[in-house]
């Protein structure tokens, strides 16, 4: 085992043990090969089954504001940013919260490498190689090769806030500052752009996995739920479909802290994280915020900072 | 009797001037069952759809009537269009499946005309399991990858042929254009064989469930169960079982459509009532409920548990929430006084 697990059942241990908290919310092996899956500790007899690896690949901030009592939840950089902005919006109360930081390599994408080996039978994870048994061939994988996409462009896998934390920390890399994916979305023609996200909404079946898995989408009615007024049918088709991911990411603009955890959630595959990215480069770009990066900060559309670069308004 | 694939695809093809045919095939994101104009479209080698083909018969947002009121007079019209239908490819569990779905939408006292229009005028062609998917568990329920309950007329795939078996009298009109069948050679003989036996290597014990739950429903098993799942409607879209609806009004100044929707009791408008009271306010009385109904009311009702097996919800679940954990955990939970 290695000392980080090690680390995360110990602290586990000692916080249920003394009654620091009630429960601790961290991952535990899943039931499919390559995934990991939230658990809940109650007593320190259970934080045997606590894990850490690249298969963490949730975003434990989400349930924090539902989960009564004092917690401890195991963050890796992008959960500690989520739960900066749920701070931020008064969501939650920090002293109900014990933060057991974890710096992040970043998570498997296994649809990847699922799309190359049919369904995954078993798989391993060791020194950054990741060996995987499929029905339709075996295959092995650098991490680097299969690493989320999201992760790619992490710029905070360090957690922003914690009470403790374990194991080493990361060095961020360059290329990570650049949004080079949205670029390449904006270099299209309106007309291609159209394409591409037509075809992505088509394939959304509005199941809400994507709100239900963000952090952020907390509303207790949220607007496609909503009948007086009527925002949306339950129409499945591609212009309600973009509607809602429309809508979404509007509500989610200058909050979203980029953790990936909706496109991760969509059994569809449906790219959802194109839309966000956009807007998370226009917030960084148009107000010099980025979302959720200390506990004190405030969220961009709650605060006026004559300094913002707005080079979108008109100057005289 | 076999008939080669050859044949098979002639006949296929002819059926397309008489019958619209869906079929598995290969899209951007897996398997879909899909509509199809000639066998060469056709997917052979897959495990299953990523999504249930239920909605063919159940749509996931069913315009039931359209109305319209101009001065004092109202029309209503009936939105209702059916084709014959095929379905091809259809695997066991999902055949099953519309059978359990037939006990819901038909009963003593009401028959649902929209769902038995379509059902109606379907063929289902089944085909068996040759390669089993590790989240499929079908044997659990007395359910086989090669089995033919549901189907009108039941394939199994020998490679360059099929072995036929027809079925139902549906299924016969259909199986009346397959020409040149002939016997199984002793190898194929051997194959179909094989393959009949075969189970899946999954397998959760559902032998107690019921009786189990009879007893479960203030247990403290809900209270931890439910603590992981995001309540999505991942699970309920992906079950060829799942059957709650909602039907709302679509309106427009002075026209409207009256539409039926798939619901699911993850969702939050799931038993809301008018007054803003919903008994099931929380994801503990939601996971019981699915449980409950799936594994104990439903028997209770219908005789037989309503999951298949497909593994679906196990695949497509954000949180990996194993139903197959559910049930042994229900299983094992320890009985409270009640
Ligand atoms: S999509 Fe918008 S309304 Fe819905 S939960 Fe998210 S933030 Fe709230
Ligand atoms: S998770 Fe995917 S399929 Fe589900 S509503 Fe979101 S985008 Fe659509
Ligand atoms: S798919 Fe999983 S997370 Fe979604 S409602 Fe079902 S059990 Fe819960
Ligand atoms: S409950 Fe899950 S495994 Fe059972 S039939 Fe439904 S989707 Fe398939
Ligand atoms: S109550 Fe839940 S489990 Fe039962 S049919 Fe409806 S959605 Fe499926």
């Amino acid at each position: 085992m290695n000392k980080i697990i090690n680390d995360i059942r110990e602290t586990a241990r000692q916080l249920l043990a003394e009654g620091k908290v009630d429960v601790v919310i961290g991952y535990e092996k899943g039931s499919l090969p390559l995934k990991a899956t939230p658990c809940f500790v109650h007593s320190s007899e259970g934080v045997d089954s606590l894990i850490w690896d690249e298969t963490c690949e949730n975003n434990l901030a989400t349930y924090v504001a539902k989960t009564p009592g004092k917690k401890a939840i195991v963050a890796k950089g992008c959960d500690s940013r989520a739960l900066a902005v749920l701070l931020q919006e008064n969501q939650i109360v920090r002293d109900d919260l014990y933060i057991i930081g974890v710096s992040c390599h970043g998570v498997i994408d296994q649809r990847k490498i699922g799309a190359e080996v049919g369904e995954i039978l078993e798989a391993s994870i060791s020194d950054g190689k990741i060996s995987v048994k499929g029905m339709e061939g075996d295959k092995e994988y650098l991490f680097t090769e299969v690493k989320d996409a999201t992760c790619q462009t992490c710029r905070y896998p360090n957690p922003v806030m914690e009470d403790l934390h374990i194991g080493d920390t990361i060095e961020v890399s360059q290329e990570a500052a650049a949004f080079a994916d949205v670029e390449a979305l904006e270099s299209k023609s309106d007309s291609e752009r159209q394409e591409y996200f037509k075809e992505q909404m088509s394939k959304c079946i509005r199941c809400y996995a994507c709100r239900n898995a963000c952090p952020l989408c907390y509303c207790q009615e949220c607007f496609v739920d909503c009948n007086s007024p009527r925002w949306l049918t339950g129409g499945v088709n591609r212009a309600e479909n973009l509607l809602f991911q429309a809508g979404r990411v509007m509500h989610l603009a200058g909050r979203c802290v980029d953790c990936g955890a909706c496109s991760r959630a969509c059994p569809q595959g449906v790219d959802i994280r194109a839309l966000n990215r956009k807007m998370t480069k226009d917030v960084y770009v148009m107000y010099n915020h980025e979302s959720g990066i200390s506990e004190e900060g405030k969220p961009a559309l709650n605060e006026y900072s004559a300094n913002d670069p707005e080079q979108f308004l008109v100057k005289e | 009797m076999k008939i080669s694939k050859e044949k098979f695809g002639q006949a296929f093809d002819a059926l397309v001037a008489e019958y619209q045919i869906i079929a598995p095939v290969s899209d951007a994101n897996g398997i879909a069952f899909k509509g199809v104009k000639s066998f060469s479209e056709v997917k052979q080698d897959y495990l299953n759809s990523k999504l249930p083909p239920k909605a063919f018969f159940f749509p996931q947002h069913e315009k039931l009537m359209s109305y319209k009121k101009e001065g004092k007079d109202v029309t209503v019209k009936s939105e209702l269009k059916v084709e014959n239908t095929v379905l091809f490819g259809i695997r066991p569990c999902d055949a099953k499946g519309m059978q359990l779905l037939d006990m819901v939408f038909k009963n003593d006292q009401y028959t649902d005309p929209y769902y038995f229009e379509r059902r109606d005028k379907s063929v289902i062609i089944g085909v068996a399991c040759n390669k089993i998917a590790p989240t499929c568990f079908c044997s659990s329920f007395g359910l086989s990858p090669a089995g033919s309950e549901g189907s009108d007329i039941f394939l199994i795939d020998l490679g360059d042929s099929y072995d036929v078996e027809v079925i139902t009298e549906k299924g016969k009109a259909v199986a009346a254009r397959f020409e040149a069948l002939s016997e199984l050679s002793a190898d194929e003989q051997a194959l179909v064989d094989k393959i009949k036996d075969a189970e899946t290597s999954s397998k959760v014990d559902v032998s107690t469930t019921t009786s189990k739950l009879d007893k479960m429903f203030n247990n403290p098993y809900w209270d931890t169960l439910q603590e992981k799942c995001i309540g999505c409607n991942v699970c309920s879209f992906s079950c060829p079982t799942c059957h709650c609806f909602d039907i709302s009004e679509e309106v427009r100044k002075n026209e409207g459509t009256r539409v039926r929707t798939w619901d699911a009791c993850m969702a939050p408008l799931f038993t809301l009532h008018g007054s803003g009271h919903n008994p099931r306010d929380n994801k503990k009385t939601r996971w019981r409920q699915r449980m409950m109904h799936k594994f104990n009311y439903f028997v209770h009702n219908n005789g037989s548990m309503s999951c298949v097996g497909c593994g679906r919800c196990i695949k497509g679940c954000p949180v990996n929430m194993d139903i197959r954990q559910v049930i042994d955990g229900a299983n094992k939970a320890e009985l409270v006084v009640e």
